[in-house]
């Protein structure tokens, strides 16, 4: 038994790692004031532009292709595949091995985990490291576009998308529309509260989250009972696990009672791409984009 | 290790069937009633009724209420009978074979292989094409038996004397090896990691008809040929010459008793996940209390494991409603504290 539950301790360490969401609960930003945003070294104390970047976070490799900067990164980790021209590598960021992070020879690292191994191990061997942790707030996916646009030399592109972003977050003007949602983060009914990043961008095209209800007896990612679920009957049932767990609206329809919701029955089940679900960069006006059009369909339904 | 039959030899007596079998009610009357969504109790059975063959009732349910009754809850508590059942019968069987009370699935490593088995197959990397049959139970129950015997096999490696601590010290070996390779596995499938963390920690939250279909026949075959092979451990239980001596098999017996068991474990396993401490406790509870032949532990390990985690099951999935808590947290968390209660109740009664 106590052997079982060591090695079952050791397991749930990794759970924050957890990948079917890079917006995972990282418990540094948890509490703070939405400040996602931690240089640790000044990165850049000599006034030379980085040439050799290692990004071991894909939202940040999305950001840096996005500024034009994709030319200065040599190295991306292995889950950084987007966008396609991204130079993937095996380097791991839930395992972040420095040796290997090191023999690419990086000026600078850029990473979503403070985890002190990586941070230490990066400092003895003199490499600047960039720490961005998951946005809690969308305007810390602006922070981290202007950061990363100064450290790289691509301060104007990065202004410019920041500001186009913003421009096209205030677009969406249907924060009134009053709908409900379950989203789902895994099969075993993991889902999202208001509180988090996802719940945000659920309250900018009007979205609540049915998960809202579990938020004072659990925490902001908890596991739903099945029953609560289907008596919610939320508007929209939105899938972040279609990747991860093959998760589709014919696998939610041929769960036991869920066939009878009304986000089945109106064909109102989002299916997204797990990458554009869990990541903060560029791509959550896309993501904004799916939810707004999912919205208006599951409005006037 | 067990107490010699010879002493309290006293068969299974009704009064203690019936004591199981109000268990089973109480448990299943209650975790019909209660849920995450509140629904009157008298109208939960006139449900249930009117899903009987030849019964047709009007229940007063709306349409949406009625699903929650006969799809989510009724099938949840189902399954919590047949996964306390098979945890408990296994974990009996098993303390039996090998005359050892602290002898567990966990602890012999066949979790640790059943976990493996269901991590390659939750991960993709096992995909058996194997007709109607789901891989995950199947490769669960592939990593269980493999599990079991690896310990059986590395405990006989220095001699044919399987001591109790050369048994566990060959489990943890197993187990620690196995899960070593579940670790590795999970690194490399990080995406899949939380619903493998639900697995380890245990889940009837998607419990459905579909589990209980699948789960039924293993828990049919298993626990009655179990409870059929109960009288052999008594005789086993009094050593491996003496059984020999009463014209007793002792290997075929042992591997039959180890090979349902942990056919046992693994339908278990399949459908729930690694909930921990029933398959310990039930049984030693069920010795304490009425009686130490396996005649008496293995069939009432059977109704008050079925009982006891239908009860946990109902604490996870109350306590922090909507959202649930892992029921193998609940059945240490209730199940731990009650095995010291019952041991000293005991004790003071002696």
């Amino acid at each position: 038994m106590k052997l079982k539950t060591l090695a079952l301790a050791a397991l749930v360490t990794l759970l924050p790692l957890a990948a079917c969401g890079d917006d995972d609960d990282s418990p540094t930003v948890a509490g703070s004031d939405g400040d996602a945003t931690t240089t640790t070294t000044a990165a850049d104390p000599d006034g030379e532009v980085p040439q050799a970047i290692v990004s071991l976070s894909p939202s940040s490799t999305e950001i840096l292709f996005a500024i034009g900067a994709g030319d200065q990164v040599i190295a991306v980790d292995d889950q950084s595949d987007y966008p396609p021209e991204a130079p993937t590598t095996d380097l791991s960021a839930y395992e972040p091995n420095v040796e290997a992070i090191a023999s690419y020879e990086p000026d600078l690292v850029v990473s979503s985990s403070s985890d002190p191994a990586l941070l230490d191990g990066l400092e003895a061997l003199g490499i600047e490291v960039l720490v961005h942790e998951a946005a809690v707030e969308i305007t810390d996916v602006y922070d981290q576009i202007t950061e990363l646009g100064d450290v790289t030399g691509h301060a104007d592109e990065a202004q410019q998308l920041a500001e186009e972003m913003s421009g096209a977050v205030a677009e969406f003007t249907t924060a009134d529309r009053d709908l409900t949602a379950y989203w789902e983060l895994d099969p075993t009914y993991y889902s999202v509260t208001s509180n988090t990043f996802i719940g945000k961008l659920l309250g900018l095209v009007g979205i609540t989250s049915i998960a809202d209800e579990a938020q004072a007896e659990a925490n902001d990612y908890p596991q739903l009972s099945a029953e609560f679920i289907v008596q919610a009957d939320p508007d929209l049932i939105i899938l972040a696990d279609t990747e991860c767990c093959q998760q589709d609206a014919a696998t939610v329809a041929a769960r036991d009672g869920w066939a009878g919701m009304k986000a089945v029955t109106n064909g109102n089940v989002v299916e997204l791409s797990d990458d554009i679900a869990s990541r903060w960069g560029p791509r959550i006006i896309e993501l904004l984009e799916i939810l707004d059009a999912a919205t208006t369909k599951a409005a006037a339904a | 290790m067990l107490d010699p039959p010879a002493i309290r030899a006293a068969g299974l007596r009704p009064v203690w069937v019936a004591g199981g079998l109000v268990a089973v009610v109480v448990a299943g009357v209650a975790g019909l009633s209660l849920g995450a969504v509140n629904i009157s109790a008298p109208r939960v059975f006139l449900e249930v009724l009117d899903h009987l063959p030849g019964l047709s009732i009007d229940s007063g349910l709306s349409a949406r209420e009625a699903d929650i009754v006969w799809q989510l809850r009724v099938p949840r508590v189902v399954l919590g009978f047949l996964v306390g059942g098979l945890l408990a019968v296994s974990g009996s069987s098993f303390q039996g074979v090998f005359r050892n009370p602290l002898a567990d699935p966990y602890l012999l490593g066949a979790a640790a292989g059943a976990g493996l088995g269901a991590t390659l197959a939750i991960t993709g990397g096992i995909d058996w094409e194997l007709g109607p049959f789901d891989t995950v139970p199947l490769a669960a129950f592939a990593g269980t038996l493999l599990a079991v015997l690896l310990a059986y096999a590395v405990s006989t490696v220095g001699g044919r004397d399987t001591s109790p601590a050369v048994l566990l010290l060959a489990g943890v070996a197993v187990m620690t090896f196995m899960t070593a390779v579940q670790t590795f596995v999970l690194q490399r499938e990080a995406d899949t990691i939380r619903e493998v963390y639900t697995f380890i920690l245990g889940r009837l939250v998607t419990a459905g008809w579909s589990e209980v279909r699948l789960v039924l026949p293993y828990a049919a075959v298993s626990i009655a040929a179990l409870v059929l092979l109960r009288r052999r451990l008594d005789v086993l239980a009094v050593g491996d010459d003496e059984a020999l001596s009463l014209g007793m098999d002792v290997t075929r017996t042992r591997i039959a008793v180890v090979a349902f068991a942990a056919l046992a474990t693994a339908a278990a396993v399949s459908v729930s996940g690694l909930i921990g401490f029933v398959g310990l406790v039930v049984p030693h509870v069920v010795r304490l209390l009425a009686g130490s032949s396996f005649r008496v532990i293995v069939p009432l390990s059977v109704l008050f494991g079925a009982a006891f985690l239908v009860l946990a099951d109902l604490v996870a999935r109350l306590a922090l409603s909507p959202a649930e808590i892992p029921i193998g947290v609940v059945t240490a968390f209730f199940g731990a504290p009650f095995f010291v209660l019952v041991l000293r109740a005991r004790r003071r009664l002696v």
